[in-house]
């Protein structure tokens, strides 16, 4: 119990309102204000996770997102999220907190003792060890005992996060004192700015640094730039963390709120300018990753903030000015601390506090916490180790944006290389690390006019390189969340992992959730000295998105659920459900599947069988009416199809198909002409929008546009298709014409002033008429249609029997019945291929020797010959005896309800001159007998269509 | 996420946009003249060029299909224009 709140301390924290939460089970207690990190602090709690291979016993180490120990699982009001950084998450009343890695809780876990067989798990060992026996033995183990938070599978959050878009002028990414200075200028040039700041305040190391600006308190600057930044149009978005650079100038942030669902916000600026700060560097000593080893600016920011003291009797380990303030602060606080300066010239201790010149920190030391630390070889006691081992700027969206590194001896960091980015990087994020060089530097970057704004102190910033020393005992720890130390860097040096991304990938360094904030400059200088290389030469590993960890569901936003991928309705959906349908999605488009309540196969059936005794209508509406117009309709839809239509006379409708360049069916359809400049194409539901690529493919390309254009006409229409023995009687009865149309023929009329047009196509093999109604006019018109047609012994028909229908025909489905490698004379279709002289999109392919080989899976019908029901779709065609090696298989099945007994169509090696032939139906290891028949079962002669 | 210029719209983000093919292949024909390496190279010979690219892409919310020449490595875009336009 080292951590303590100040009786007075932390302007951020409202004292009045105590917060009550769990850790672990254990109660505690903080204020409105508190992060779940402060209030942790301020109370004791000491240990709060194990590390991930060894769980050794873990303390809140850094502040915002560079925090690897302190993540929780945090439950409230029934949701739990995993994961969470305590560093960023805002103390709420009746929060249940759970530590991570843990196989008890954070202070008692016993798996804690694999700790002591670290000599035998160093970098490597996994890979090297569970691989001999086959992984997937160990892997349930081994991902039990390690892997952060634990997610509730059985809930799922809800899909509310909206995206928005948005294109501000000047995008400033951070809101400390560069941030502000470059926002405030842009602003005041009067640029709409959108200032982006991830934790929950503006300004940030001023917040705990304090200090005046221009002469005046700091927050009288920002809220200058509040109002520049208003006054101009802009905005300001606290809590919102920017995560991503993409391709041409996107950025994608998450900002989270407490009142409202978060908001995904995709923007795209002008002008970006980077100010994310830096990070500050542990020190590299035996047992830093002990609980109260501490970043010394995180100290002086739960400090002065949230009141929250790390300690009471503290080492602060640096080599650089910048540590001083906090010494003093800490000392003023009322803790006893000593400053272990490894440089001889210092500036002066602040009062009270003592100072060690040219002192190294070699160890801390203690069981489960800091008892001591070993300076020199001299051992003090302490309960907490503060490091201020220099600073990292923060590049990754620099990187990201396809920006490089420089290296500044000088100030001891990868600084972005200028112009390599469309960012501009300001600030600490490029090593500017002084309080007035950082607001210069802002100010110049969005081109403000007049003086900089000036610091009325200085605030000393120099530090002497500091880099992890090989030759120390002990284990020294690099990366905290993923366990790795030291040691493992020179083991992977020693087995030729020596580029940054072999090492990377190897010991696991930087992968973790923190993505390497506090490791990544170890990691690499490191391994600079172990390899004699420079740290240029060594190099960085990649940065990519995101740079903090996003919530998928945040990235989801709202395309989940029902709105993941919505299908199209129809427009009579209404008058189908108050018929009892039951919908289904057929490719993209809700559709009646069957009438009624029941079973669906035995109504499907029950429906098929009206249809073939009497009439059936269903809904064709999806069906594509692509219509091609002017002098050249012939002349494209003959290069774009398989059949010629140039030669279809007005009023006739012809079936063809529609190829790729590698000849294999896309589509097929039937084509109308209504007049001689006049088509009108319908495609598959599912196809419309492909096929209209297709023809203006050739349109654009091939005709330049001219004499012919394509208009997509599927929504204007609604399509209703009767079919079966009684449609004829079924039309007169509701008074429409016939016009004694004959079978694939068309014919545009009217009917109370309703167009219509009635084609005479036929999916089913019985006589039917396909009507087209002007889509707002359809339902009365379907209604007096269904009135006539139950009249006359009819019914409505779903899909489902529609597909019964059509499969005892023979008429296939494109994608069902074909796939990736039919061509049309695998479909028995051979005439245009042989016959045709002229050019057509797919032809050449049709003469290839994988073309012509007689072997080609061809299309066929299957008859069982036992009485066993339908064939099971989908099961592969095995030869009558020999070798079980798939010849094919079964691509639509089910009961035949016009013929009797059961049909399957089938795609068969060589079908087509099979005829006759017993094969064998191998399925989830049953066999079954069938004949190969011709596809078509049902009424092969065709009598029926003019029935 | 990229952002295309189409012809005929504007600029819009590259979901919206099919690749078509490479600028500059000529559909060989007629079909009984063209060898089976003619045809697999029009098909399936692709030069993929690192820098400069010309492609023709289609823009499926307008239906245009239209030529861009853009940068494979910075992935800039340098021109869009209709096909008949294009020299060639």
């Amino acid at each position: 119990m080292s951590g303590w709140r100040h009786p007075d301390l932390g302007q951020a924290v409202d004292r009045s309102r105590i917060l009550r939460f769990s850790f672990d089970g254990a109660a505690v207690e903080g204020f409105a204000g508190d992060t779940l990190a402060s209030a942790l602090l301020a109370s004791g709690t000491r240990i709060l996770g194990r590390s991930f291979k060894y769980h050794r016993p873990r303390g809140l180490m850094a502040m915002g997102a560079a925090e690897p120990n302190a993540v929780f699982d945090v439950t409230l009001d029934g949701r739990t999220i995993p994961n969470q950084r305590a560093t960023l998450t805002p103390l709420l009343d009746g929060m249940q907190v759970r530590s991570v890695n843990t196989a008890g809780s954070a202070g008692r876990d016993p798996l804690g003792a694999l700790d002591l067989l670290h000599h035998f798990l160093p970098a490597g060992f996994y890979y090297k060890t569970f691989m001999a026996m086959g992984w997937m033995r160990w892997e349930p183990m081994i991902r039990r005992m390690a892997g952060l938070g634990r997610v509730n599978a059985n809930w799922h959050p809800p899909a509310d996060v909206e995206t928005m878009n948005a294109a501000p002028q000047v995008l400033v990414i951070g809101a400390g004192p560069a941030g502000l200075a470059a926002a405030k200028a842009a602003a005041e040039s009067g640029s709409r700015v959108w200032l982006i700041e991830e934790t929950c305040a503006l300004g940030g190391t001023l917040r705990w640094r304090g200090g005046q600006i221009d002469g005046a308190d700091w927050t009288v600057f920002r809220d200058a730039t509040l109002a520049a930044i208003e006054a101009a149009g802009g905005r300001v978005l606290t809590d919102t963390t920017l995560w991503g650079a993409f391709d041409h100038g996107l950025f994608t942030a998450w900002q989270r709120r407490s009142d409202a669902p978060d908001i995904h916000w995709r923007l795209r600026p002008s002008r970006t300018i980077l100010a994310a700060g830096a990070i500050e560097r542990p020190m590299w000593f035996s047992g830093n990753d002990l609980p109260g080893v501490m970043g010394a600016e995180a100290a002086l920011h739960h400090l002065v903030l949230h009141g929250a003291v790390a300690g009471r009797r503290i080492i602060l380990a640096t080599a650089g000015d910048g540590a001083y303030p906090v010494a003093g602060a800490l000392c003023a606080a009322g803790a006893e601390v000593t400053i272990a300066d490894a440089r001889h010239v210092t500036p002066d201790a602040p009062e009270g506090v003592h100072l060690l010149r040219g002192t190294r920190i070699e160890a801390a030391t203690g069981h489960g916490a800091v008892r001591r630390a070993v300076l020199d070889h001299k051992a003090l006691d302490a309960d907490t180790v503060l490091m201020a081992g220099g600073w990292t700027p923060s590049v990754q969206l620099h990187c990201q944006a396809g920006g490089k590194l420089d290296w500044d001896q000088t100030r001891d960091a990868l600084v972005p290389r200028p112009g390599t980015s469309a960012v501009t990087t300001v600030g600490a994020a490029n090593a500017r690390y002084g309080l007035s060089e950082a607001l210069a530097e802002g100010h110049a970057a969005s081109g403000g006019s007049g003086p900089a704004p000036r610091p009325t102190v200085e605030t000393g910033w120099s530090y002497a390189p500091l880099r992890p020393d090989c030759t120390l005992k002990g284990r020294v720890w690099i990366d905290m969340q993923n366990d790795v130390t030291l040691k493992d860097v020179a083991v992977a040096a020693r087995e030729g992992y020596t580029s940054v991304e072999h090492l990377k990938r190897f010991t696991t360094l930087g992968m973790a959730t923190d993505q390497g904030r506090t490791s990544n400059f170890a990691g690499l200088s490191a391994m600079a000295a172990l390899t004699g290389r420079t740290i240029p030469e060594t190099g960085t590993t990649t940065f990519r998105p995101p740079v903090q960890p996003v919530p998928l569901a945040v990235i989801g936003g709202r395309r989940r659920g029902a709105l993941f991928n919505p299908p199209r309705r129809l427009m009579l959906e209404g008058a189908h459900k108050a018929a009892g349908a039951r919908f289904r999605e057929y490719g993209g488009w809700l559709r009646p599947a069957v009438y009624g309540t029941g079973d669906e196969a035995a109504l499907a059936l029950e429906e098929a069988q009206v249809a073939r005794a009497t009439a059936g209508l269903y809904d064709a509406s999806p069906l594509g009416k692509i219509e091609i117009l002017g002098p050249r309709a012939a002349e494209l839809l003959d290069f774009t199809g398989y059949v010629r239509m140039s030669t279809l006379t007005q009023g006739r409708a012809r079936y063809g198909l529609m190829l790729s360049e590698t000849g294999i069916v896309y589509d097929d359809g039937v084509v109308l002409r209504l007049a001689d400049d006049h088509f009108v194409l319908s495609a598959s539901s599912s196809h419309v929008a492909g096929v209209i690529q297709k023809l203006e493919d050739a349109r654009q390309d091939r005709f330049g546009s001219d004499g012919v254009v394509i208009i997509d006409r599927t929504a204007y229409w609604s399509t209703l298709s009767l079919t079966g023995p009684a449609a004829r009687s079924v039309l007169n009865r509701a008074g429409l014409p016939d016009h004694g149309l004959p079978h694939m023929s068309v014919a545009e009329t009217e009917s109370d002033c309703v167009p219509l047009r009635i084609a005479r196509i036929s999916f089913t093999g019985d006589r039917s008429y396909e009507i087209s109604v002007p889509a707002q006019q359809a339902a009365a018109f379907e209604a007096r249609l269904v009135h006539a047609l139950e009249a006359e012994g009819g019914r409505r028909i779903g899909l489902e029997a529609v597909m019964l229908l059509r499969a005892e025909k023979g008429y296939i489905l494109v994608g069902k019945d074909t796939d990736g490698v039919t061509m049309p004379h695998d479909l028995g279709w051979t005439a245009p291929r042989e016959r045709r002289t002229d050019e057509f999109v797919g032809k050449r392919s049709l003469f290839t020797a994988e073309a012509g080989r007689s072997d080609r899976r061809q299309l066929v019908g299957l008859v069982a010959e036992d009485d066993r029901g339908a064939l099971p779709t989908g099961a592969h065609v095995v030869a009558p005896a020999g070798m079980r090696r798939s010849q094919g298989f079964v691509t639509s099945s089910g009961p035949a309800p016009g013929a009797g007994g059961s049909h399957a169509l089938a795609m068969i090696e060589g079908g087509l001159s099979r005829m006759g032939e017993v094969i064998r139906i191998f399925h989830l290891g049953d066999i079954r007998h069938a004949r190969i028949a011709p596809a078509c079962l049902f009424d092969p002669v065709g009598g029926r269509l003019d029935g | 996420m990229q952002i295309f210029p189409c012809p005929f719209c504007g600029p819009r983000e590259e979901h919206e946009f099919l690749f078509a093919a490479e600028a500059g292949k000529v559909r060989p024909e007629p079909a009984a003249k063209v060898s089976d390496e003619e045809w697999a190279a029009y098909l399936y010979h692709n030069d993929a060029p690192k820098g400069i690219a010309r492609e023709i892409w289609y823009h499926q919310t307008c239906g245009t299909y239209f030529l861009m020449t853009r940068d494979t490595v910075t992935r800039d875009v340098k021109d869009s224009r209709f096909l008949s336009e294009a020299s060639t």
